[in-house]
């Protein structure tokens, strides 16, 4: 993932005392000028090749699972004349144990794959947001409040999630629910530690002398340094949500059995490894490149919203 | 000095009263009666009542959380519903392969992923910095289960080389034991591996371009002593964090890893308890896997001081 160092752009943008290495990230590309025209497009993409790459590959796969019932086919009638049968040209990805039609039930699995990744990008960045404000703000709460989230931190995230999926009778919104709580307190340390240090600016301190209002200086002039890093705090949500509902899935703790979703094949198809490894390996590249195309984005996001960290990780 | 530690053992205290808090409540906030939840679909009045009898449900709130804090005080994390064993048994037989498969993980994660990061940050844009932060990217996006079932359909089922699933006690010979390891490991340890790969590499970067590396070149260190004795440890303190930090992947990773590989752990436990609605069981093996994620970082916290001397709170 190197971008090649620009030397024009590296040594007169260096204005503190940055390392110069972690520089890279081309800043101040993304002006809406640039995106205008169409060389500028260009240049946009040659600059960010993987915000593109991952972006487009999103964009390919939310077409793919919202047009699924006009092309996909059917994904849930069983035929068991045709078990196992290996992929062909009328039947791509091949048929599973109990004769299902493996790319149609691919092609599904992706809705509940980014339903539920953004579903849980929502939830958890409002949730931090509002907590993370709040925390950040007043010195009231701010003890308690992060004690609590220390305590949420501290559970392995799926393990909270397969105790409150398995209290309840499962169920997309369930599980839903279930990957956000733990998601929430990272975001909430990530929104806590910018209001910290905005609290401090002295715009907030011009806001408060000039007699504004408590919840106008969170939402006016303290929220807006909070939406850069959240964004890229969202898209890693994403990233991780989707992956851990295949795994909450796959363990028999997630999306209930008859929806098709990408950890449920291959957790019905796992037995089926030797003889039939398409039914394992079909979803299980889908949920590779789609976690990966959400991750490229991230990257490419914190690179270009972010250059101090362009290079940090 | 003293008072530093004191103040962490405290917190770590109060975080772990919170987790406890935490796993007790969410069988309460959970909707609908908790022991018809745990008695199932198919349960008769009289079953409910056994199962509200022996958890002691009918107690009002505050008496039960004191109950079962107290007993967890006392190590007793319960008894199973399903097998009327006590959890703290249970959890003890399937400790063996879990803490084998992490230990082994965590060893050679660690040293690669260190190797790898060093390498990447003094050659950066070289060859092997490109490769590992390909690996870093693609370690993030796989699921631990598609990896583990690519691992044995290649390594396993088609070479033959490695066996396909299963434990072998260490007692019945460390050369059975390690090869039933080596695939499981493999597939938990990619993710931790890309973490501390990427942040070894990020914060060697920022330690290369201070002044006091060039000294030590101009003093004529070699480059072994300058990599490793002036870089990589001022490069430690965010590394052995991540370490710490890291151990919630392995967690999280191990409960899927011992699922595809058939090892009979912890992990399995708590899957196998999701079914049951052996509640007791989850609550137990979240206790445990805080507790021990809660305390390796706390060591963690406490290393800073020895290889940090700055590092005086």
């Amino acid at each position: 993932m190197r971008r090649a160092s620009s030397p024009m752009s590296a040594a007169p943008r260096n204005p503190s005392n940055v390392p110069a290495i972690l520089l890279q990230g081309e800043p101040g590309s993304l002006d809406g000028r640039a995106l205008r025209s169409r060389r500028g497009l260009r240049r946009f993409v040659r600059r960010h090749p993987t915000i593109c790459l991952g972006a487009g590959i999103i964009a390919v796969m939310i077409g793919l699972a919202l047009a699924a019932p006009l092309f996909a086919g059917d994904a849930l009638s069983m035929d068991p004349s045709r078990r196992l049968q290996a992929p062909s040209a009328a039947l791509w990805f091949g048929t599973d144990n109990l004769g299902r039609d493996v790319f149609a039930r691919t092609v599904f699995g992706a809705r509940v794959s980014l339903l539920v990744g953004f579903s849980v990008a929502i939830g958890a960045v409002l949730g931090g947001l509002i907590i993370g404000l709040v925390a950040g703000y007043s010195r009231r709460f701010d003890g308690a409040v992060m004690r609590v989230m220390d305590g949420l931190m501290a559970m392995p995230s799926i393990l909270l999630a397969i105790a409150l999926v398995s209290l309840t009778h499962g169920g997309v919104g369930v599980v839903i629910v279930a990957i956000v709580v733990p998601e929430v307190p990272r975001a909430v340390r990530l929104v806590r530690s910018v209001v910290l240090g905005a609290r401090e600016q002295p715009y907030v301190e011009a806001a408060v002398a000039g007699g504004a209002r408590t919840g106008t200086i969170l939402v006016r002039h303290i929220l807006p340094s909070t939406i850069a890093p959240l964004v890229v705090q969202a898209t890693y949500v994403c990233a991780n949500a989707i992956l851990t509902e295949a795994g909450l899935s796959f363990l028999g703790a997630g999306i209930p059995p008859e929806i098709p979703s990408w950890g449920n094949m291959i957790s019905s198809s796992r037995l089926f490894l030797g003889i039939a490894p398409w039914t394992v390996f079909a979803p299980g590249i889908c949920l590779t490149v789609v976690v990966l195309a959400v991750n490229l984005l991230g990257d490419g996001m914190r690179d270009l919203l972010d250059p101090r960290l362009a290079r940090k990780f | 000095m003293g008072a530093y530690i004191a103040r962490r053992l405290v917190s770590t205290v109060l975080v772990m009263a919170i987790v406890g808090l935490f796993v007790f409540l969410l069988l309460h906030v959970a909707p609908g009666d908790p022991a018809a939840i745990i008695a199932g679909d198919n349960a008769t009045p009289a079953n409910i009542a056994a199962i509200r009898q022996r958890l002691g449900l009918q107690d009002p709130l505050a008496v039960q959380f004191m109950h079962w804090t107290w007993r967890l005080l006392h190590g007793d994390l319960g008894i199973s519903i399903f097998s009327d064993v006590p959890v703290m048994r249970l959890i003890g037989q399937r400790l063996e392969p879990t803490v084998s498969l992490t230990l082994v993980t965590i060893v050679y994660s660690v040293l690669i992923a260190v190797a790898a990061g060093v390498v990447s940050a003094w050659r950066a844009g070289g060859i092997v910095d490109r490769f590992t932060m390909g690996v870093a990217t693609l370690g993030f996006s796989v699921p631990v289960f598609v990896l583990g079932y690519a691992l044995i359909y290649y390594f396993a089922i088609r070479l033959r080389w490695l066996p396909v699933q299963g434990y072998v006690p260490i007692a019945r010979g460390v050369w059975p034991w390690f090869v039933h390891l080596i695939l499981p490991s493999f597939a938990l340890g990619l993710a931790y591996v890309a973490l501390i790969a990427r942040i070894t590499r990020a914060s060697m970067l920022e330690v290369l371009a201070e002044d006091f590396m060039r000294t030590a070149r101009a003093k004529g260190a070699s480059t072994g002593a300058m990599l490793l004795r002036h870089a990589l440890k001022n490069a430690g303190v965010p590394i052995v964090t991540v370490i710490g930090i890291g151990v919630a992947l392995l967690i999280s990773g191990v409960v899927i890893t011992e699922t595809v590989f058939n090892i009979p752990g912890v992990g399995r436990l708590i899957v196998d308890a999701i079914s049951n609605r052996d509640y007791p069981i989850i609550q137990g093996v979240m206790i445990v896997f805080s507790g021990v994620y809660v305390l390796i970082n706390l060591a963690v916290d406490l290393v800073y001081t020895v290889i940090d001397p700055r590092i005086r709170y």
